[in-house]
């Protein structure tokens, strides 16, 4: 057993870390937000190119340093400290993770461009009617000569109002929500018949609607067998949920030092407010949850080749969830009333963390994925 | 004992009813129902219609202006407007200032502002929390000093208050400020009405997370007001502070918005598809959540009752108050939570109001357009009003003994 990173990761963490010290301090973060478009694509440019560290997590055959989920996951604790709004689940994790495991040109012409920072991916796996189900898939794709027409609507895609291709699953076959009959897609985001409605979220990332209205594609973008995409839109949102996790820890332990250094400054009565025991007793739950958190992220990374997968994942998620939701809820209400506006950091990790307690599967689905499997 | 409505208690709320029916402004109907943003003669004028009808301050006296109901009556007032979803008095001159006038002020400050504050014609605001005192209010620094200028005596006051809720709008407000130093806190505080166009003060807008506009700072730079002004003896303010946080915590329960809360979660859960052709409503685990908030609302609703009934009985609202406060304010919180969770994917996106361009292409239900941002500013209930934690201290004093 070995709970050790290596070099290379420990190295990705700190370039990372110091990097998104400088870059996405408070003021900065909410500068950018207030930009056009909601972002600084500088960002993404740089992560690719002045640190060139959007490669890590994937195989060298295509320009990666040949690392995996772990080190995704050291990138996306640093992601969640600055409580960042870039694409890297989307692009890297579900976007390079589909492509290389579909392979072939399509993969070999766009994963190098995805290193690069010059591929962006948003990726549309549920729809309004399917909430957390990826097979209740209403979106269709028909054959058409030798490629294929989509239509359907694809709900809060994340970076899609800049992405560059969209990842979606259509079905080619089969009944609304039946495994059988999902097949995956690459769709250039600029493709006729492709209509997206942008529009930013309440913790700084942008989405989009997207509307498929007798979009025409090539043969070339389905990916992988068709109908047969669902085990492997699975596997995607797996990976995801724990990026997402490993974000979500970072979150947590920022916040929870956040409120550590204002309960210590923060007086009431004569002395800090952390010198109630009450206080006391919350910072130490809190603490407890990010000790979790930290926990389940690694054992749920670790075992995303395991062949109970869902299971892990799910107790991850899960446990997370409702851990996420506790601390961000405690620390606004040790931080009182600065705590519920935007002048304060701690605000704007709280709104982070509810967020994600509602995507790649909610506590609920979470837990009844797990009671199915008992 | 009896639960059952009298004949009388059931007439009444029939005519309750049907004056909401018949008087509530169609144009606020549309702004609520469409999340349009409610301008300062939007918030006051269903206060105003209720005010021609001597309904406007239920728990008021008569002899100022109430209407004179039983607990059960202002109960079943409470009730239909709930159901009814009518925009409510603004708490801070209804609920808050005008007991503290009526019981503690002279008979020209009764003249003055319990009219205005009955009509809805004024709109007062509370100049209480500073950036320093929140939770430890009786710390509170902003200055107020004696002078006389030709022969009449004002307070010169000096300092800043902060989380003032909608002093943007605010004709008056009332402040507790500091008028001496050198005493133990509590007893050097003195409570005053000031007129908010009094040159020196400022009004700064505080953003909160869900983006909106509704608490401010308010600075007063050399604020000249009359001693006529002061509410009670100078220095015994902290007694009308506290008369007024048992008072404003009594309404902070909410029981019958709650109810109307957890109607309008299962009209949402039963609409929202769960991804295997069901609705939400539907998914046991959603079902056993409300089930829950509602046994919890139950237990809420009967506490409440039999504060009422207590208070029918000429005991004014005490430290149980504080109790009603954070459950109340819990299942508000709680409410609002399944709320976002019924939302799901679509608790990200945000946007006020309609989104711009067709509706031929939607961005998921409307209901979660205001969830995530309601969940956000709701924490503010546990927060105000005298922390949760504040209130947990006060039954722990007062009623425990301990």
């Amino acid at each position: 057993m070995d709970f050790n990173f290596s070099e290379t990761q420990v190295m990705l963490r700190d370039t990372l870390s110091r990097y998104l010290a400088d870059t996405y301090d408070f003021d900065k973060r909410a500068a950018m937000l207030r930009r056009d478009g909601g972002r600084d694509p500088g960002v993404w440019k740089a992560l690719a190119t002045e640190l060139g560290i959007l490669g890590a997590a994937l195989p060298e055959a295509y320009g990666g340093f040949g690392g995996g989920p772990i080190d995704s996951m050291v990138l996306m604790e640093e992601f969640g400290r600055a409580i960042a709004v870039e694409p890297y689940v989307a692009t890297v994790v579900q976007g390079a993770g589909a492509l290389v495991e579909t392979g072939g040109a399509v993969a070999e012409a766009l994963v190098p461009g995805i290193i690069a920072g010059e591929v962006i991916l948003g990726a549309g796996f549920y729809e309004p009617q399917g909430r957390y189900n990826p097979a209740d898939v209403a979106t269709t794709a028909k054959a058409d000569g030798a490629g294929w027409v989509l239509n359907g609507h694809k709900a809060v895609v994340v970076a899609a109002p800049y992405a560059t291709h969209l990842l979606v699953s259509a079905r080619t076959g089969g009944g609304q929500r039946e495994a059988d009959g999902v097949s995956l897609f690459l769709v250039e985001a600029g493709q006729k018949g492709v209509v997206r409605r942008d529009y930013p979220c309440v913790d700084g990332y942008m989405a989009s609607e997207i509307y498929f209205e007798n979009a025409a594609i090539g043969a070339e973008a389905l990916l992988g067998a068709e109908g047969g995409a669902l085990p492997l839109i699975g596997k995607l949102l797996d990976h995801a949920a724990m990026a997402q996790c490993a974000e979500a820890t970072g979150a947590m332990k920022k916040l929870h030092e956040l409120t550590l250094d204002y309960a210590k400054q923060r007086k009431q009565f004569g002395k800090a407010i952390g010198d109630f025991q009450v206080i006391q007793h919350r910072l130490v739950d809190m603490f407890m949850e990010a000790e979790q958190a930290t926990s389940m992220t690694l054992m749920g990374t670790l075992r995303l080749d395991d062949a109970e997968r869902p299971k892990w994942v799910s107790q991850a998620k899960a446990k997370i969830n409702k851990g996420a939701r506790a601390l961000g809820q405690w620390a606004v209400q040790t931080h009182g009333g600065i705590g519920i506006t935007q002048e304060l950091p701690a605000g704007h990790y709280f709104k982070r963390l509810s967020i994600i307690e509602t995507q790649f599967g909610d506590f609920d689905w979470h837990m009844g994925r797990l009671e199915a499997g008992l | 004992m009896d639960l059952a409505f009298s004949p009388q208690e059931t007439a009444f709320r029939d005519e309750v009813r049907k004056f909401i029916a018949e008087n509530y402004p169609a144009h606020l109907r549309g702004k609520q129902d469409e999340g349009e943003e409610l301008g300062r003669e939007d918030m006051l004028a269903w206060h105003q219609i209720l005010a021609t009808k001597g309904w406007a301050a239920p728990g008021w006296p008569k002899e100022y202006g109430g209407p004179g109901w039983t607990a059960t009556e202002r109960y079943i007032f409470s009730e239909e407007s709930a159901r009814a979803e009518t925009i409510p008095p603004l708490p801070f001159g209804v609920n808050m200032v005008g007991p503290v006038i009526y019981t503690f002020g002279t008979p020209e400050q009764k003249a003055q502002h319990l009219p205005g504050i009955l009509s809805g014609h004024v709109w007062w605001c509370q100049g209480y929390s500073e950036p320093g005192a929140g939770s430890d209010l009786a710390s509170l620094r902003t200055r107020a000093e004696r002078v006389t200028e030709d022969g009449k005596d004002y307070y010169i006051v000096n300092g800043q208050k902060t989380w003032t809720t909608l002093a943007q709008h605010a004709d008056w407000g009332f402040f507790l400020v500091r008028t001496d130093p050198t005493v133990k806190p509590q007893e050097g505080i003195s409570f005053l009405l000031i007129d908010m166009k009094t040159p020196g003060i400022t009004v700064k807008p505080i953003i909160t997370l869900g983006g909106e506009h509704e608490v401010n700072e308010v600075w007063l730079d050399n604020v000249k007001v009359p001693v006529e002004n002061r509410v009670y003896e100078e220095n015994k303010g902290w007694t009308c502070a506290k008369f007024l946080l048992a008072h404003e915590r009594t309404g902070i329960a909410g029981v019958a918005r709650s109810k109307r809360g957890i109607e309008r979660l299962k009209e949402i859960a039963a609409a929202q598809p769960d991804g295997n052709g069901q609705p939400l409503l539907s998914n046991p685990f959603f079902r056993r959540k409300v089930a829950e908030l509602e046994t919890d609302l139950t237990a809420l609703e009967f506490t409440e009752l039999r504060t009422l009934a207590g208070e029918a009985a000429g005991k004014g609202p005490g430290p149980e108050s504080s109790l009603l406060k954070v459950k109340g304010t819990e299942i508000q919180q709680r409410l609002t939570e399944l709320v976002l969770e019924a939302a799901g994917n679509y608790a990200a996106p945000y946007f006020r109001g309609f989104p711009e361009g067709s509706n031929a292409y939607p961005i998921g239900p409307e209901f979660a357009h205001r969830a995530a941002p309601t969940y956000f500013n709701m924490r503010k209930t546990s927060i105000y009003g005298g922390s949760n934690e504040i209130q947990r201290n006060i039954i722990a004093k007062m009623v425990l003994g301990l």
